[in-house]
């Protein structure tokens, strides 16, 4: 890495942590982060699934939008930019979104909470610019759109995470999947989730800049947390069959061809009280109807041999297929996983392909996802 | 024990020279989930790429260290990819080398120079 470019890159908050806990530091979406502890991927990756994994998320944007006239009115504003049902988010519930733009393609993923008064959204670090910008041109009239630019975001992860948050924040224990409260914690006010992106059960902590170190060594203390990097982060999202934004989905991929059909609610498809009305409805309410031309599918490689993002696929018979878009080893699978899109044909688990590795054309079979079972909370 | 610049650790054995990678690339690997080895008695010139590495980040290649003739390889490390990050420079060897002139060998580094390089 370039001195020029160490020199822009951001440093999160808990930079100092991550350097004496003995992280890696790589570049990713514009900030300095770690990649892995000493520990290494594939420890991490394991004590996530079999305890708790403490991931710093803080290079994420954090969004609060606050209704000029009426929650209500905001919600609809909102839904204008997503083929999802804002409205119907009870308070104190999170849910799952994506910005369409007008092909069908997604701009973002993100998560929003019905907070009573108002709406706190969560996007992805390399597109939180453009996201904000995006929600302060179309929300203007309804909404302050306010980046939360004084707290930091962690996720805990795994099947001990609520044992080992709720010795310091008691209340988390009776929270289920997707549901969102503010608690205390030292003076401090956190904004939790029952959420997160490893297919576990888990927490994802907005804490204000004041408490973020502090509250961050309490986690790390309790005994079954460990600090998690990005590596792993990757491998649990990929065995849960979750979409990497830029990857997985990105400008050119539908939510109907990315398999995220159960995220546009019946609501806002064909037929419900708002139907229609987002960025893209054409293609995105055609592909709920007739079917999409491809598929987001899961790949089972035989063998070791990780077929990674890029990979050619192709039939038996050597027609070209598409691509995987994200792939590597799955430690908890404990054989190579990997995602990408392929014309609908051949979408259905058990169907047989190749990928070509190294110039050679490897078997895999399209998959069930996810490839290891989630234990939401639900 | 000699060492090349591409991090792989080359040891006389007999009339063979026997080749792995060292313990900085290992541990800059990460953990390795996949190798892939080549046929004994493959003809290889130096800087073809002979073995393939997965790591869980990304896959690297070995480049044959020398001219020469494959002879052997480590087909535990098939079974056991992991070998490499418990042993680099040990247990997970990758393949044995017969070369025509062991005297090449001499203008490798030796283990302070290699210290040197990653030092």
């Amino acid at each position: 890495m370039g001195a020029a470019l160490a020199e822009e890159l951001l440093r999160l908050d808990l930079h100092d942590l991550h350097v004496s806990l003995g992280g890696k530091m790589v570049p990713f979406a514009g900030y300095e982060m770690a990649v892995q502890y000493p520990a290494g991927v594939m420890k991490e990756h394991l004590h996530t699934r079999g305890a708790a994994g403490l991931f710093d998320v803080s290079h994420m944007g954090q969004v609060i939008l606050r209704p000029k006239t009426s929650y209500e009115a905001l919600a609809l504003a909102f839904e204008a930019l997503m083929p999802v049902d804002v409205l119907g988010v009870a308070q104190g519930r999170q849910r799952y979104g994506l910005f369409t733009n007008e092909t069908g393609g997604i701009l973002d993923d993100l998560m929003f909470a019905n907070r009573g008064d108002h709406i706190f959204v969560v996007v992805n670090a390399a597109c939180k610019a453009a996201d904000i910008a995006h929600m302060q041109a179309y929300l203007s009239e309804d909404a302050e759109v306010i980046p939360v630019m004084d707290r930091g975001l962690l996720a805990l992860q795994g099947p001990q995470a609520e044992v080992a948050l709720a010795r310091l924040v008691p209340g988390v224990a009776a929270m289920r999947f997707m549901d969102a409260a503010m608690l205390p914690w030292q003076g401090g006010d956190l904004w939790i989730s029952r959420s997160g992106y490893t297919g576990e059960d888990g927490f994802e902590i907005s804490v204000p800049d004041a408490h973020l170190r502090s509250f961050a060594e309490a986690l790390l203390d309790q005994p079954e947390v460990m600090p998690i990097g990005l590596g792993a982060r990757d491998s649990l999202r990929l065995e849960a069959g979750l979409c990497l934004y830029g990857h997985d989905i990105d400008t050119t991929t539908s939510p109907v061809e990315a398999g995220l059909t159960w995220a546009i609610q019946k609501a806002r498809r064909a037929g419900g009280a708002r139907a229609g009305g987002f960025p893209g409805e054409a293609r995105i309410l055609q592909e709920l109807a007739e079917g999409p031309e491809r598929k987001r599918v899961g790949l089972r490689p035989e063998g070791r041999a990780p077929m990674r993002e890029h990979t050619d696929l192709f039939t038996p018979d050597a027609t070209p297929l598409g691509q995987v878009t994200s792939g590597g080893f799955g430690p908890s699978v404990n054989a190579p996983i990997a995602m990408g899109y392929v014309a609908a044909a051949f979408a259905s688990p058990g169907t047989a392909l190749e990928g070509e590795v190294r110039g050679k054309r490897l078997p895999a079979t399209v998959a069930e996802m996810p490839f290891h079972p989630t234990t939401y909370k639900r | 024990m000699k060492y090349t610049k591409d991090h792989e650790w080359l040891r006389v054995e007999g009339d063979v020279v026997v080749v792995g990678i060292t313990e900085h690339a290992a541990t800059a690997l990460g953990d390795v989930v996949f190798i892939e080895l080549p046929e004994v008695e493959t003809v290889v010139a130096e800087g073809d790429e002979v073995c393939v590495i997965e790591s869980v980040k990304a896959a690297s290649d070995i480049l044959a260290p020398l001219d020469g003739e494959i002879t052997e390889v480590n087909t535990k490390l098939v079974d056991n990819p992991s070998l490499v990050n418990e042993d680099p420079t040990g247990a997970a060897w990758f393949f044995k080398i017969r070369i025509d002139d062991l005297s090449v060998l001499d203008a490798l580094m030796d283990e302070d120079e290699y210290n040197d390089l990653i030092g």
